[in-house]
């Protein structure tokens, strides 16, 4: 299928879901449905370097937090619509993300993982002393009651991150599908070899932590007009970074699919937990599903159904990928 | 012929261990040439080097004409430098024909080479009938059996349409018949002009293959001449045999 038709596709039923939920009447769903999209964008974002290439990235807090805080640090300077600050989140996370990639990227498996949760520790003490941007009291954004023509200003944001999403899986759908994926696969598999085939490994690192350093941030952008009251420890919280390695594992890290399925079902999981439980459920939720999965399919649904099929599942998720392989002595 | 490879007096070390020391060696374009010497004599530690998969600390290496010191091994290979390795390393998670398509559309692409996805997909089928794994295109390298597995190395790096081969032990373990098939592809590779460094244990395969033989013992270079007059030299006599 070809790239503007697999968009038009998602673009109908995107709108169909809007359809819905505006016949729904109720603006809760928006509520529960920006986040669960939110974490499709997160999921696909963190599948693009902890996926395709193979390195873990703990540090997804940190991202998303750098595109909110982004948008609370130009609120407080003048207000611009979200539209405009998506992209400057995402320029502010990508660089990050490549100087991120620049420091870590000689680190593998566990040591990896470690120096991106270290980051997202440095990020945090950083806003946290940060007064313009609230420090550690937070930060207060008012959001507008109403924005024309689409009515009450949640269902903006629903329909912002909606677009988010749709724009994050076809990002992934592209790589997956071009020189750039195939690159990023030999990485997985065996970084020497990937050289002596003349892929520019480092270069191709770096591409994949900015680009879904990026995508995070976008993600993370229109947060402080959703939640209204942006604060650190929350939005560096260990939600954001446990979700989105969990989501990609649950449903396949391979494929562009995998993310998508894994954020609305764990996503949807936890938004109705958190209806009719508690709230502080969520993340035992996602710990049980994700030992689950690790032991039962440890290549994710799509992996399931590739088993299925018949056909060859892709031999690299979940389980070996978060072992600390350290890189392999030279012969 | 001109000298395609030309090693000037290559130091390596891992602390205080010397594995190489003043290497000097030529490789003509052209050329069959066989590096043998005894296990930890340092041949992979001279390949490494070579490939730039080692920065050795002392000396250089100059192919085609240019330096390679400094440079990063992917660009040693869209030089025109290429290996396979000695244990295979294949992309377990792509299939065979994948595996091929990553030197096509990273190294020949690189060098200018433009070709239609159509067409690198027919090379690949090419590549992989050459070394007779076309029936098994779509699986996955865990499929393969040893042989097979460093017939696909060879493959891949073939594929990478290199001026110099350095094949690193791609016959250990295989028997009789798999050795021929594998020096029956080298020699092919060799006569359309590829250059190729073999290194190997098994006497009967590099006496076969090789014009010149190299013998590396403890790090240096003891011999380099004509395979029958090295294997009479006393020394390499010595160093196999104690």
């Amino acid at each position: 299928m070809r790239t503007p038709l697999f968009v038009l596709i998602w673009l109908v039923i995107g709108g169909v879901l809007f359809a819905v939920s505006v016949a729904l009447g109720n603006d809760y769903v928006f509520f529960a449905g920006y986040v669960v999209l939110q974490y499709v964008v997160l999921g696909t974002a963190w599948n693009i370097l902890g996926g395709y290439c193979g390195y873990v990235n703990f540090g997804s807090a940190a991202f998303f937090a750098l595109g909110a805080y982004s948008t609370v640090a130009i609120y407080k300077f003048y207000p611009l619509p979200i539209p405009l600050l998506l992209p400057i989140s995402a320029v502010v996370s990508g660089v990050v993300g490549f100087g991120m990639g620049y420091l870590t990227l000689r680190l593998r498996g566990a040591f990896f993982a470690i120096a991106t949760l270290a980051l997202a520790v440095v990020l945090e003490t950083l806003v946290v002393n940060w007064d313009y941007v609230g420090g550690s009291r937070g930060a207060y954004i008012i959001r507008p009651e109403e924005i024309e023509p689409i009515g009450n200003y949640i269902r903006y944001l629903f329909l912002i991150m909606l677009l988010l999403a749709i724009g994050a899986i076809t990002v992934a759908r592209l790589i997956e599908r071009s020189r750039l994926g195939y690159g990023f696969a030999t990485i997985r598999d065996d970084e020497l070899a990937a050289e002596a085939s003349g892929v520019p490994t480092l270069r191709l690192k770096l591409t994949a932590t900015t680009i879904s350093g990026a995508l995070m941030g976008m993600a993370g952008a229109p947060f402080p007009y959703y939640i209204g009251y942006l604060q650190p420890s929350s939005t560096f919280g260990l939600d954001y970074a446990v979700n989105s390695i969990a989501m990609p594992l649950i449903g396949g890290t391979t494929s562009w699919v995998g993310p998508l399925i894994g954020a609305l079902l764990l996503g949807s999981m936890q938004q109705i937990a958190t209806v009719t439980i508690s709230s502080a459920v969520n993340l035992l939720i996602v710990g049980c599903v994700l030992v689950a999965f690790v032991i039962v399919v440890p290549n994710g649904i799509i992996g399931l159904f590739h088993t299925y099929l018949q056909r060859k599942p892709d031999d690299f998720v979940g389980r070996r990928r978060l072992d600390a392989d350290l890189p392999g002595s030279v012969p | 012929m001109s000298e395609l490879l030309q090693i000037d007096n290559l130091g390596k070390r891992f602390g205080g261990f010397v594995a190489l020391e003043n290497i000097t060696l030529s490789v003509r374009a052209g050329e069959r040439l066989g590096l043998i010497g005894p296990n930890g004599s340092g041949k992979s530690t001279l390949v490494n080097c070579i490939c730039g998969t080692l920065r050795h600390e002392q000396g250089s290496v100059r192919f085609d004409g240019r330096t390679l010191d400094g440079l990063i091994a992917h660009q040693r290979t869209h030089l025109g430098l290429a290996r396979s390795f000695q244990l295979p390393r294949p992309f377990v998670s792509l299939s065979l024909i994948d595996n091929i398509r990553i030197p096509l559309l990273y190294t020949v692409a690189a060098r200018g080479t433009h070709r239609a996805a159509r067409e690198v997909e027919d090379r690949c089928s090419d590549l992989l009938r050459e070394v007779g794994l076309q029936a098994k295109a779509h699986h996955l390298p865990r499929d393969l059996t040893q042989v097979e597995m460093r017939k696909l190395e060879l493959a891949r790096a073939m594929a990478a349409e290199p001026k110099l081969l350095i094949a690193d032990e791609s016959m250990a373990g295989l028997t009789h018949s798999e050795i021929q098939d594998i020096l029956t592809l080298l020699v092919r590779l060799n006569e359309r002009g590829v250059t190729i460094i073999l290194i190997e244990h098994i006497m009967r395969a590099v006496m076969s293959f090789s014009q010149r033989l190299v013998v590396l013992v403890s790090g240096r270079k003891i011999a380099d001449g004509r395979p029958d007059e090295v294997v009479r030299n006393p020394e390499v006599e010595k160093a196999y045999l104690g």
